[in-house]
């Protein structure tokens, strides 16, 4: 499975999620910068990194929405093609309108950097087939605005559509519903704060973020095993 | 307020302008000699700035030169951004520490990030890969909104640039003390990995070769921000705002990217980062390194603001700028590398034959000085040093033992004291994990980050207890080096050398200067037993504000190497039946303890004793048996002695207790601070293997599996405590003093 790890001016957590997706998940990972679209052409999916993509600057993960390489971005999500957008991602998947709601100031206005336990809430999903529901897992989130907001219409569809992925099981940062990540409808398109790729090594505190990579490849081989 | 406009040379010398900006008058008189003539106002600020303490270390070189900086893994040693250590498999470590001391005080948000910011630019324009940032911190009690203020202010701006540019903060220290209370210190340490191959210099080789500057445009920020720092904190030292410079992570970060690429291109000669004193000493800098001279035109700088004079756009110290000195002929290819990231790179002068450096601006020259006698001539002053008076008086105080009626009260009082409390509330807002490589996260005794591609880990720390060096500042200038390399020792690690941050009141005043000479003295000795060098460092003086100075304050921060992930060693108990042991015996010291201040509210009498020849011993024999896989956790004994110390190994999430017996004064064995301790413990089955090497260690009890931690002496208990309630009140301290009104 070719993956391609989207690189915005700011992006910090590009080499993380390129290392966690392919030197140990296994999936055929590359960087792509974010001027070079003609690059996602004949990639099976997208990872949208953590960091700051332009410092922040106006809001998070606005400018990046707004850049080319998004029309691209989303005509490969409108085909069903998995996307997955982690902390800065999720914000650029948000602001791009490609998952609904908003990412606010944490409830304590800090940053805040540790392990947190989620649940998952929904595994028929591209990303999370390997995980049972339920399960607790441990994820490091580390992130300014991670206070997920949506209004009730918004999170009753949510909920109706199984859409939440993640739940804290103690909220850290104010969000709505104690959401820490969010699919589309259709399943292929999933945004969290929390970091999976910093948890698919038993050196560094956790390996509960692998399976996510795991689920992704596992999906794609199944469905092109059908193809073929 | 600082004049920045041209003033004509009689004017200069007959007003003695030259003295605001720090010059002294045979500092002038040496100056004319130099030229031959009266300097114009731009090279009397090139001058000031170039021989500002800051830059030139002109009161310090005399002390420097006592540290040990060879070692045979030294690859670069003090001289250039950052010292370079071998780590084998043509990989090394670069690093260095940097303070941000007076730009904090008034301005702590920026001071701190753009603190953070510089530390970062020394360690990659030697062409290393920042990978883990540490710093040690210095405030008041945190009783007054001052001080309240200052501290959130510098833990959000060290987040706030560390965070965003990417490299984990994975660590540090933070203590609080009365005098720092007008003088803050923040001290900023980076570490970066790099290939040997790589390694840059900063120099400005190849006669002809272009200079390009790199980064955002010069503004009127942080001018004379070199002087400023070498300079007593005044009271209206507000007015100093505009010295302080403001930070943009986000263009760091697109700097670090670009300039890693662009080591890779063998168009590239040399590479420098414009730090203190800015554009000034950085280009003069890398000419005088490479024995050249060096032409600038300033017209091709770019400017942020209108109507720049010369001397405002050499004293500037904008930040995230770089200045590169590139073959002719292929500056486009550097120029391309810079404009992919949206950076700006332009040509701004040439490498030149004659060894002066000569600064051009709207068609006049305006400097045109002999470059070496910027670097190489700046004065070196041999101050006078007098013991300090209280010296002799603590030397002869009986050693005073402390009355102890409640040990478990006393201990929980301990575990309140900011400077033991948790510092959860500073390293949560710290990004501790981007790049994937931290092992062990902050709140150890050192932090882990491993090495990619490798099975090899670094162990970083910082250390410095300021109240044993101000008793007695040789002594207690060996504990802050040998503090350092047992707790790298305790992660497993292999101590590598050292970066020295040292920090001190004001120079002229001889009992101060005695407390530098002695100190540097005490780390020297420590460097030679531990066979630490010390490879990097900074020198920030003039730490006092209304005549009274800080603790003399010289931060260690070491790296050490493990060998294998497999050697990486907790500092906090494992399993219920594991033996606890203490290494070392523990002898009546309680000058500069935690214990002397919350009973008299006052240092004083002697420091704790330190034999570097059994320090040096005892950290070799731990790390042996680390190796070998004969040690469960590992903690070095600090501040609150072994009480504090049994307390803390019980901190972690998984649920343990102890049961230890002490014999002796109980008071003594729990709260003492003596020195070249550890606590250590060790499965049954390897308690052999263990005693055969430390025949001595005190075998105290085992961990248990009930969460409670039991202390008896003479078959009395004497202390009973719910380790999770101990963990609280640790935990609560910090975010407890910052809510209270003060």
């Amino acid at each position: 499975m070719k993956v391609a790890v989207i690189v915005f001016p700011g992006s910090n957590c590009d080499r993380d999620m390129y290392h966690a997706a392919g030197e140990v998940a296994g999936a055929e990972a590359s960087l792509v910068w974010y001027t070079d679209t003609h690059l996602l052409n004949d990639v099976d999916g997208i990872l949208i990194p953590g960091g700051f993509s332009y410092g922040d600057y106006l809001r998070s993960g606005s400018m990046a929405s707004t850049s080319d390489i998004m029309n691209k971005i989303r005509e490969h999500a409108e085909k069903g093609r998995p996307v997955l957008g982690i902390c800065n991602g999720f914000q650029i998947l948000t602001e791009s309108g490609l998952l609904p709601g908003a990412l606010m100031r944490n409830k304590n206005l800090s940053f805040m950097c540790h392990q947190e336990e989620l649940i998952v809430e929904d595994n028929e999903n591209v990303f999370t087939k390997l995980y049972d529901k339920n399960e607790v897992v441990r994820f490091p989130i580390a992130h300014g605005e991670g206070n997920y907001f949506c209004d009730d219409e918004t999170l009753n569809e949510l909920k109706a559509n199984n859409q939440i992925v993640f739940t804290y099981k103690n909220n850290p940062n104010g969000s709505v519903a104690d959401i820490a990540g969010i699919r589309n409808r259709a399943g292929n398109v999933l945004g969290m704060m929390p970091h999976p790729e910093r948890a698919v090594e038993a050196l560094l505190g956790s390996e509960d973020g692998l399976r996510i990579f795991q689920s992704m490849i596992a999906n794609w081989r199944s469905s092109n095993a059908v193809n073929a | 307020m600082q004049l920045t406009h041209s003033i004509n040379p009689v004017k200069i010398e007959q007003d003695r302008l030259y003295q605001d900006m720090g010059l002294s008058d045979e500092e002038f008189e040496k100056i004319k000699t130099i030229l031959g003539r009266l300097p114009n106002f731009t090279e009397t600020g090139i001058f000031s700035v170039m021989w500002s303490e800051h830059c030139s270390y002109k009161t310090s070189k005399p002390l420097l030169r006592k540290f040990p900086t060879e070692g045979p893994n030294v690859l670069q040693g003090p001289g250039e951004g950052a010292g370079v250590i071998d780590i084998g498999d043509g990989q090394a470590v670069v690093f260095k520490v940097e303070s941000h001391n007076h730009p904090s005080a008034v301005e702590p948000y920026q001071g701190a990030a753009t603190g953070v910011g510089g530390i970062i630019r020394d360690v990659f324009s030697m062409g290393a890969r920042p990978i883990a940032l540490m710093n040690s911190l210095r405030f008041g009690p945190l009783t007054t909104n001052r001080t309240k203020y200052l501290f959130s202010e510098v833990v959000a701006g060290i987040a706030g640039y560390g965070n965003c540019v990417g490299v984990p903060t994975v660590g540090g220290e933070v203590q609080f003390d009365d005098s720092y209370e007008d003088n803050p210190l923040v001290n900023a340490m980076c570490v970066g990995l790099i290939n040997h191959d790589d390694v840059q210099k900063g120099i400005a080789a190849g006669i002809g070769n272009t200079i390009l500057y790199a980064g955002p445009p010069t503004g009127r920020d942080g001018i004379h921000g070199a002087t400023f720092a070498s300079d007593d904190l005044a009271e209206d030292s507000n007015k100093d705002r505009p010295a302080v410079q403001v930070g943009d992570p986000f263009m760091e970060k697109l700097i670090i990217e670009a300039c890693l690429e662009v080591i890779h291109s063998d168009a590239l000669v040399g590479m420098q980062d414009m730090g203190a004193a800015g554009l000034t000493s950085s280009a003069s800098e890398m000419a005088s390194k490479a024995g050249t001279g060096l032409e600038m035109n300033l017209d091709l700088v770019p400017q942020r603001e209108q109507n720049m004079t010369a001397y405002e756009m050499m004293l500037s110290e904008s930040q995230e700028r770089m200045l590169l000195c590139v073959k002719t002929g292929r500056e486009q290819e550097i120029i391309d590398i810079f404009e992919k990231y949206g950076l700006q790179a332009v040509p701004v002068g040439k490498v030149i034959e004659e060894k002066v450096f000569r600064i051009k601006h709207h068609d006049e020259v305006v400097a045109d000085i002999p470059v070496d006698s910027l670097a190489d001539d700046a004065p070196v002053y041999h101050m006078p040093s007098k013991e300090a008076e209280y010296y002799q008086a603590f030397q002869q105080m009986e050693a005073h033992r402390p009355n102890v009626d409640n040990h478990g009260e006393t201990l929980k009082q301990l575990l309140q004291q900011p400077t033991i409390a948790s510092k959860e509330w500073v390293y949560d807002q710290y990004d501790s994990m981007v790049q994937t490589n931290t092992v062990v996260t902050p709140g150890s005794d050192a932090a882990v980050v491993r090495i990619k591609g490798t099975d090899k880990a670094l162990a970083i720390t910082t250390d410095c207890n300021s109240r044993y060096i101000y008793l007695d500042p040789e002594e207690g200038g060996k504990i802050a080096v040998a503090e350092a390399a047992r707790n790298i020792v305790c992660s497993g690690a292999k101590p590598l050398g050292l970066t020295d941050g040292l920090n001190f009141g004001n120079p002229t005043n001889p009992e101060i200067f005695w407390q530098m000479e002695k100190s540097v003295e005490g780390m020297s000795a420590a460097c030679e037993a531990l066979q630490t060098p010390v490879i990097s460092g900074n020198v920030s003086l003039y730490n006092q504000s209304k005549g009274k100075s800080i603790y003399p304050t010289p931060v260690v921060g070491m790296v050490g190497l493990h060998e294998s992930t497999a050697h990486i060693t907790p500092s906090f108990f494992q399993e219920a039946g594991d033996i606890i042991y203490l290494i070392g015996e523990t002898r009546n010291e309680f000058g500069g303890s935690e214990l002397q201040f919350i009973q008299e509210g006052k240092y004083e009498g002697k420091a704790p004793y330190l034999d570097l020849k059994i320090e040096t011993e005892r950290q070799k024999k731990l790390l042996s048996l680390i190796r070998k896989g004969k040690i469960q956790s590992a903690h070095d004994l600090a501040e609150g002695g072994l009480g504090v110390a049994l307390a803390e190994s019980l901190f972690a999430d998984e649920v343990v207790g102890a049961k230890v017996e002490l014999s002796g004064n109980a008071t003594v064995e729990l709260f003492s601070e003596t020195q070249s301790r550890f606590l250590v413990t060790v499965k049954p089955e390897n308690q052999g293997a263990f005693e055969e090497v430390f025949a001595d260690a005190a075998k105290l009890g085992e961990v248990t599996a009930d969460n409670k931690l039991r202390v008896k002496t003479n078959n009395e208990t004497i202390l009973q405590e719910e380790a999770a309630e101990l963990k609280a009140l640790w935990k609560g301290a910090i975010p407890c003093l910052l809510k209270s009104k003060a």
